[in-house]
């Protein structure tokens, strides 16, 4: 892993977490209440989940040069249709697979028309976040569908050695990912295809495959972030259910140091992003309005960009030599 | 030159089917009343379609339009309701703070050469989280100028009368094609949107007409936000949730190509109108739940950009 593009989050990161150490009394204390761990940190962790997951997914798509935009409307719909099979009497391993299976179809079909149709990315995710939730609200007939199963809850609310289980998702799916794009050439196609994918095409890389299974599992990834949502409040919520974290997920991207022009990707560094996106939430949320979060979060989107960007950076320069 | 306007002539063939078969399917349909709630109920969505076809001719993108709208919609409630301002002075201050707001948008785009559409993200939250920091309920206007503002019609006591927000959306619709069609500024919009590149060896002014877009397009979803608060007289920090989509998908339907350089306000009016009608017609049905707009919008968004694919596939 490159540590150095890992900076400044790192910074950031650290930064908000002296903050809270002096101004948020018991943001470190850890407790062990009936073999569960509780304390502030788990808690930011466990919120996280479902946008660390869709940003692992994400950094491979923005790796390809492309961006998903439609996760949110896959939540939604991965909730709804586990949902439904589980209130409908299915196995609960059905139920699981019969909605991840949607949602990797889901992101196939943004593949299809980024891949071998050429779309450009925005335009074609654009089509299933508009009519996405939609569809999702169309198969929930636009209620809040509440389920009770033990066993099907346990993807959002239950624990796994006294620590939250979405935690232990978000670590495996980061693993296997991590690993295939190492240890296969799937890393180098990846990010050889947002490098230049021209170049890539004439190198004998198959660019639109690559691009179909990289929107995959983008799609794979919201599902299970969809699940994880629906599972954590006992109900699948169309309407809500992964609104405006597709801009969170791309945040969390671009926080972790994968540059939107594709080409690399740092699936650790997003991972980070999340968790300073849910820390700064948190940080705000016990402060003050919580609407307040967007209007930071603003700020910072333009302040990371910034100082990503060339341009700015060749002006501070200059600035710098001038005075 | 002929296949350019194809898309623009299968919005139109669209449009009219659309028309003829609610008229055909309900003797309701085909009244006037019918037709003229369609430009009063879409008016807010047309008039920041309006806006955004401008951005998507320069080849840009803006997602802030809807937080925009929320936002004018709640602090010009508040200033008129808890301040007591004059309603001419709020829209006044709206009207102006839309365009600076769009245009601090278009400078950060243009000389950090950063995402448009990252930068209008940015846009959208912060519009959309300084609506909801100002007030989270609706606040209704009790203003009597307000009041007699949504209430006006021409002519008055009539069966079928166009209310005052169908007037700005035609108005501004008006402004902005001959805007497009006979000023410097419109013809510079094409020529950027065609290729940066060639319209900065042209020596056109490329900095102030991508600046200019994004401005003009705050000003239109400012006055998209004008026009909502007058329709409903309240003011409201979520209106307009996903209003972006709805007018990306009607500027896309009505033809104009999406990688700029290409298309007419004349087809955002037929988009915005196809998006009026299929919702109407859905209503009339009954049966059919309203998540169903929502599909049919995404199955003619498709149906468009393969259109456009194919078009751009036999150009080249």
């Amino acid at each position: 892993m490159n540590w150095r593009n890992l900076r400044w989050p790192l910074a950031a990161l650290g930064l908000l977490l002296l903050f809270n150490l002096v101004f948020t009394p018991g943001f470190f204390h850890f407790e062990l209440k009936e073999g569960r761990l509780y304390g502030s940190l788990i808690d930011i962790l466990n919120r996280a989940a479902p946008v660390m997951l869709l940003s692992l997914g994400m950094t491979l798509v923005i790796a390809t040069g492309g961006v998903d935009l439609s996760v949110g409307a896959i939540m939604a719909m991965a909730g709804a249709v586990g949902a439904l099979l589980i209130n409908a009497g299915c196995p609960v391993a059905l139920a699981i697979t019969a909605a991840l299976a949607g949602a990797t179809m889901a992101g196939l079909w943004n593949g299809a028309l980024v891949g071998p149709l050429q779309v450009p990315p925005i335009v074609a995710t654009l089509i299933l976040m508009v009519s996405g939730r939609g569809i999702a609200q169309l198969l929930t007939n636009g209620q809040i569908i509440t389920f009770e199963n033990r066993a099907f809850e346990y993807i959002g609310r239950g624990h796994l050695a006294g620590v939250p289980f979405p935690i232990f998702l978000v670590a495996g799916c980061f693993l296997i990912l991590h690993r295939s794009l190492t240890r296969t050439a799937a890393g180098l196609f990846i990010e050889a295809c947002g490098d230049n994918e021209l170049a890539s095409r004439y190198a004998g890389v198959h660019t639109r495959l690559v691009k179909f299974i990289v929107y995959g599992a983008s799609g794979l990834c919201a599902g299970l972030a969809g699940l994880i949502v629906a599972t954590d409040i006992k109900g699948a919520d169309a309407n809500n259910a992964g609104l405006y974290l597709e801009l969170d997920a791309i945040l969390a991207v671009v926080l972790g140091g994968t540059a939107l022009a594709g080409g690399r990707a740092h699936l650790g560094g997003s991972l980070l992003g999340a968790a300073l996106i849910q820390t700064l939430t948190t940080t705000i949320l016990t402060r003050v309005s919580p609407h307040f979060t967007l209007v930071v979060k603003s700020a910072v989107i333009i302040g990371v960009c910034l100082l990503q960007a060339p341009k700015f950076r060749q002006l501070v320069l200059r600035w710098r030599h001038a005075s | 030159m002929r296949h350019r306007n194809l898309p623009l002539l299968v919005t139109a063939a669209i449009c009219g089917l659309l028309y003829l078969a609610g008229g055909v399917g309900y003797g309701w349909f085909s009244k006037p009343v019918v037709l003229v709630n369609l430009f009063t109920d879409n008016a807010f969505l047309g008039v920041a379609a309006i806006g955004l076809t401008f951005v998507i001719l320069a080849g840009g993108i803006d997602l802030s339009v809807g937080a925009v709208v929320g936002c004018v919609s709640i602090s010009s409630a508040l200033l008129i309701e808890q301040h007591e301002w004059p309603p001419s002075a709020v829209v006044a201050l709206m009207l102006g703070s839309g365009l600076v707001f769009g245009t601090i948008m278009g400078c950060l785009i243009h000389f950090f050469e950063l995402q448009p559409f990252l930068v209008t993200l940015a846009g959208m939250f912060f519009c959309r989280g300084l609506g909801l920091v100002l007030s989270q309920e609706s606040v209704s206007i009790t203003h009597p100028l307000v009041e007699d503002a949504a209430a006006w019609s021409l002519p008055a006591e009539a069966e079928v009368s166009i209310k005052i927000v169908s007037i700005l959306f035609l108005g501004a619709l008006a402004v902005g094609m001959a805007f497009l069609f006979w000023s410097r500024f419109g013809r510079n919009i094409y020529a950027l949107g065609g290729s940066e590149t060639s319209a900065l060896l042209m020596g056109l002014r490329v900095a102030q007409t991508k600046i200019g877009v994004y401005g003009l397009s705050g000003f239109c979803s400012a006055l998209a936000g004008v026009v909502y608060t007058i329709y409903t007289s309240s003011g409201n920090a979520t209106a307009a949730t996903g209003l972006e989509l709805d007018a990306i998908a009607a500027v896309v339907v009505g033809g104009t190509l999406l990688s700029g350089g290409v298309g007419h306000l004349a087809g955002t009016l037929m988009g915005v109108l196809i998006f009026g009608i299929i919702q109407t017609l859905i209503t009339f049905q009954g049966t059919l739940s309203s998540w169903w707009t929502r599909i049919l919008i995404g199955l003619l968004l498709l149906g468009f950009i393969l259109l456009q694919r194919f078009l751009q596939r036999r150009r080249t």
